[in-house]
């Protein structure tokens, strides 16, 4: 473990002095060369890049009307200061969203407006220098684009979109995130964030349908590349190879399974999420997108559903009909993308799943809300579904369900640290800071009501929350999936009915 | 007419043309940018009328920032609605006759928003000053328009509590230039003083901040309609391609 400092966690979630630069040295690693040209970005930083970027920020001015918005009205009230978890737990200043979305509105005010061009000082405008760009890369991969300061800002500037675009005009005058650029690589070769060959993933599918048969003694299929499913399932890659990520998988092909439906993933599109988000380039995300389209169409599926993974759901929820839409080759009586939640759901209420409560009885359960599920898109069809609908999931599973502090859960969820193409071990630290109020509120159930199991949605958040709860002294079991608890709830050949 | 009213009577439109120009040119801007994503934020309403709504929640009750911090939206809020009372109260400036009942709410709606602007100014003021997070994301502009604003309420209320301005001669000369037929302007100091500010915060309006009067209608986490999954929306927008900067700079 990393030699890291964490204060004792009381329960209390407390809003802390600010430090100047006091994580100033988190450094996310850039890009390779090769890399950057791989995904058609300049290989490293383009010698005339302050003129490159200020055309391309301009670009994107005219293109985005979020950040046009955004970039004119804030009236630095304040109400934002303090509602980001990277600000509680790091206490750099810079980190309070207003002054992190200030790092790119005083180059805004600097080339784009009158009174920066007159009066820089006056209106903290500066120019595009070579130690403002080193800011931007800073402290625009301390942002997880989680959206929770923009709940509360009186306009709804929203700091995710404008950290989208500081990345999107780094990656454009050759300078961007390792991590994020390595993992986009990845789908472009693979179809998958691990890298997984096809082979491997068969082996795992496999793998699942004996494990599953001798922990039950009843064959629940996990296919692969089978045309003529009507299902296509698009899990978050983790699902296929880490813990606890799998056991929500081993969930999905028993749901599946009770259902009575056909269901197959691809090796082609065994990815769901993707990081073109998190670098705001839609055309990444785009590229990403279209293999699942693609893979749709090749395997004739009738509809898909899609696993567990925030920021994925906001890609597929709310951006997928624009990107690579429309979808009219599915069957239209279901919502495209269908969530493993919505499905199971309406599965449960319909009395297609026979469920045993007690099975889960040694786990008393609370609830994440991961952020882009929770503030950027929905479930169920209906305002508020995807905060429903999950908890309803745990219910009808659970016998203990226990929420957290009603600040942090919901529209106004603290997020896990380690979304927005953060979760990489040379962003340790942040991580491990980051989780602090998350942490906190995770503490106060588990010491007043014993809640042994931290549900989540979220591939990313099952990654960072076993990886940083430790350092707390929160031991990395508590973590797991929905669909683990449905799976292990799950009476199988308990319900047989038509579907 | 005399070489001051001149003078006024010719900065009054040039800075009235200026804010007015500025003001549609911005908004003009903020509603041409495509939005290409949906990225409304949720829980949104899935309606037109539902969104309506939001948004209104947002311009009349400042309800983010209700939630967002209470001691902010006080301050806020006694401002706004203070402003508010006091343009009603300047009416009688722009338009005339006015019916009955507003000669008989005016003094005491203006006298009120008065109190209210400085009351809340003061307070925004304070927090600037004093908390510690807020000081620090302010720059001298942000003093600088809430300094503005007082003067311009301090002025007004000084005119009509203290040194008494001749209100026919000051309305005779605004309405003569609201109806572009131009009256000499009144010879009062502080009454030009109250004026001259209200021209520099027409002017200073469209370039700054203050646009946020204009923008709240405009944000797209509050205007969009969480609609994706509709099949109404099946590939309903499109994507600018990608761009000539990004194929020049990949090469270069
Ligand atoms: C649609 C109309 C408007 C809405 C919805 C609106 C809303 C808001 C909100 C929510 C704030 C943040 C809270 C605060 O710091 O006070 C704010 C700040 C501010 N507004 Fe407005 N406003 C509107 C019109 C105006 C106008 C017409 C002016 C001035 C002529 C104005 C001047 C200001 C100033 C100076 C601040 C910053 C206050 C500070 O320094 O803390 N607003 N506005
Ligand atoms: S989007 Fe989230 S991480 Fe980014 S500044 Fe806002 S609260 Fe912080
Ligand atoms: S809450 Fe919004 S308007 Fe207020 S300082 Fe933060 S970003 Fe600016
Ligand atoms: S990982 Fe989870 S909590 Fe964190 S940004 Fe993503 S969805 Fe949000």
């Amino acid at each position: 473990m990393a030699d890291i400092v964490t204060p004792k966690l009381d329960g209390k979630i407390r809003i802390p002095l600010m430090e100047e630069g006091a994580t100033s040295h988190y450094h996310t690693l850039e890009s390779s060369p090769k890399l950057n040209e791989a995904l058609g970005y300049p290989g490293e930083l383009v010698e005339n890049w302050q003129e490159k970027a200020i055309e391309k920020f301009r670009e994107v001015l005219d293109t985005n009307k979020a950040l046009r918005v955004f970039m004119d009205i804030c009236v630095k009230c304040g109400s934002c200061t303090d509602k980001c978890h990277y600000f509680i737990g790091t206490h750099d200043s810079r980190n309070m969203p207003v002054a992190r979305q200030d790092l790119m509105r005083k180059v805004y005010r600097r080339y784009f407006t009158l009174g920066g061009k007159l009066f820089p000082k006056l209106v903290g405008a500066s120019d595009f220098t070579k130690e403002v760009l080193d800011e931007w890369y800073t402290y625009f991969h301390q942002c997880s684009q989680c959206r929770r300061c923009s709940v509360f800002c009186p306009y709804g500037i929203d700091t995710a979109e404008i950290s989208m675009a500081a990345r999107l005009i780094m990656s454009h005058i050759g300078l961007s995130s390792k991590y994020s650029n390595e993992i986009i690589a990845k789908v472009y070769n693979t179809g998958n964030n691990l890298g997984i060959p096809a082979p491997a993933l068969a082996g795992t599918m496999e793998f699942l349908e004996e494990e599953v048969k001798d922990a039950t003694g009843v064959d629940v299929r996990y296919p692969m590349d089978e045309k003529g499913a009507d299902v296509l399932l698009i899990a978050p890659s983790a699902d296929f190879f880490s813990a606890p990520h799998v056991d929500s998988l081993i969930g999905y092909g028993k749901v599946f399974h009770e259902a009575g439906i056909s269901w197959t993933v691809s090796s082609y599109a065994s990815e769901f999420a993707n990081f073109g988000m998190f670098v705001g380039d839609f055309h990444v995300m785009r590229k990403i997108a279209q293999r699942i389209k693609d893979a749709a169409r090749e395997f004739g599926v009738k509809r898909i559903v899609v696993g567990e993974c925030g920021h994925a759901w906001r890609v597929g929820h709310s951006f997928w009909n624009t990107l690579v839409g429309p979808w009219d080759f599915l069957d239209q009586r279901y919502p495209v993308p269908q969530h493993i939640c919505e499905f199971s759901l309406d599965l449960i209420q319909r009395g297609g799943l026979k469920l045993d409560k007690s099975a889960n009885d040694a786990r008393i359960v609370t609830f994440h809300d991961s952020c882009n599920v929770a503030r950027a898109s929905s479930m169920g069809g209906y305002e508020g579904g995807q905060f429903e609908v999950p908890r309803e999931l745990i219910r009808a599973t659970c016998n203990n369900f226990v929420e957290m502090a009603e600040d942090t859960i919901k529209e106004k969820t603290y997020c896990c640290g380690g979304g927005g193409g953060l979760l990489t071990d040379d962003l340790m630290e942040l991580r491990i800071r980051g989780v602090l109020p998350r942490a906190e509120a995770l503490h106060a159930v588990m010491e007043s009501h014993g809640v042994n199991y931290l549900a989540l949605i979220c591939a990313i958040c099952k990654a960072q929350f076993t990886k940083v709860l430790p350092y707390y002294n929160i031991p990395m079991e508590v973590v797991g999936g929905i669909h683990q608890l449905v799976g292990d709830a799950i009476v199988l050949g308990g319900a047989k009915h038509e579907v | 007419m005399t070489r001051l009213s001149m003078v006024y009577i010719t900065l009054y439109y040039i800075a009235f043309a200026i804010f007015l120009g500025g003001f549609l040119f911005k908004i003009w801007r903020f509603a041409k940018t495509p939005a290409p994503l949906v990225i409304v934020g949720t829980p949104g309403a899935k309606s037109g009328v539902g969104t309506a709504l939001r948004v209104a929640s947002d311009a009349l009750l400042f309800r983010s920032l209700f939630r967002g911090n209470k001691w902010i939206w006080v301050g806020a809020y006694c401002f706004h609605f203070g402003l508010l009372f006091l343009i009603f109260r300047h009416l009688r400036y722009f338009v005339w006759p006015l019916p009955m009942w507003y000669s008989r709410v005016e003094q005491l709606v203006g006298i009120t928003g008065g109190l209210m602007v400085v009351i809340g100014i003061g307070w925004l003021l304070g927090r600037r000053f004093f908390h510690a997070r807020t000081r620090y994301i302010s720059a001298f502009s942000d003093y600088f328009v809430l300094f503005l604003l007082l003067a311009i309420a301090g002025t007004g209320l000084l005119i009509k509590f203290s040194v008494r301005t001749d209100i026919i001669a000051v309305k005779t000369f605004m309405l003569g230039l609201a109806r572009l037929h131009p009256q000499p302007a009144p010879a009062d100091p502080w009454f030009l003083l109250h004026f001259s500010l209200v021209l520099v915060l027409l002017v200073y309006f469209p370039f700054s901040k203050l646009m946020h009067a204009g923008g709240v209608f405009f944000s797209p986490t509050r205007n969009q309609i969480d609609w994706t999954r509709s099949t109404e929306r099946n590939g309903g927008t499109s994507l600018p391609s990608r761009t000539r900067s990004l194929r020049r700079s990949a090469r270069g």
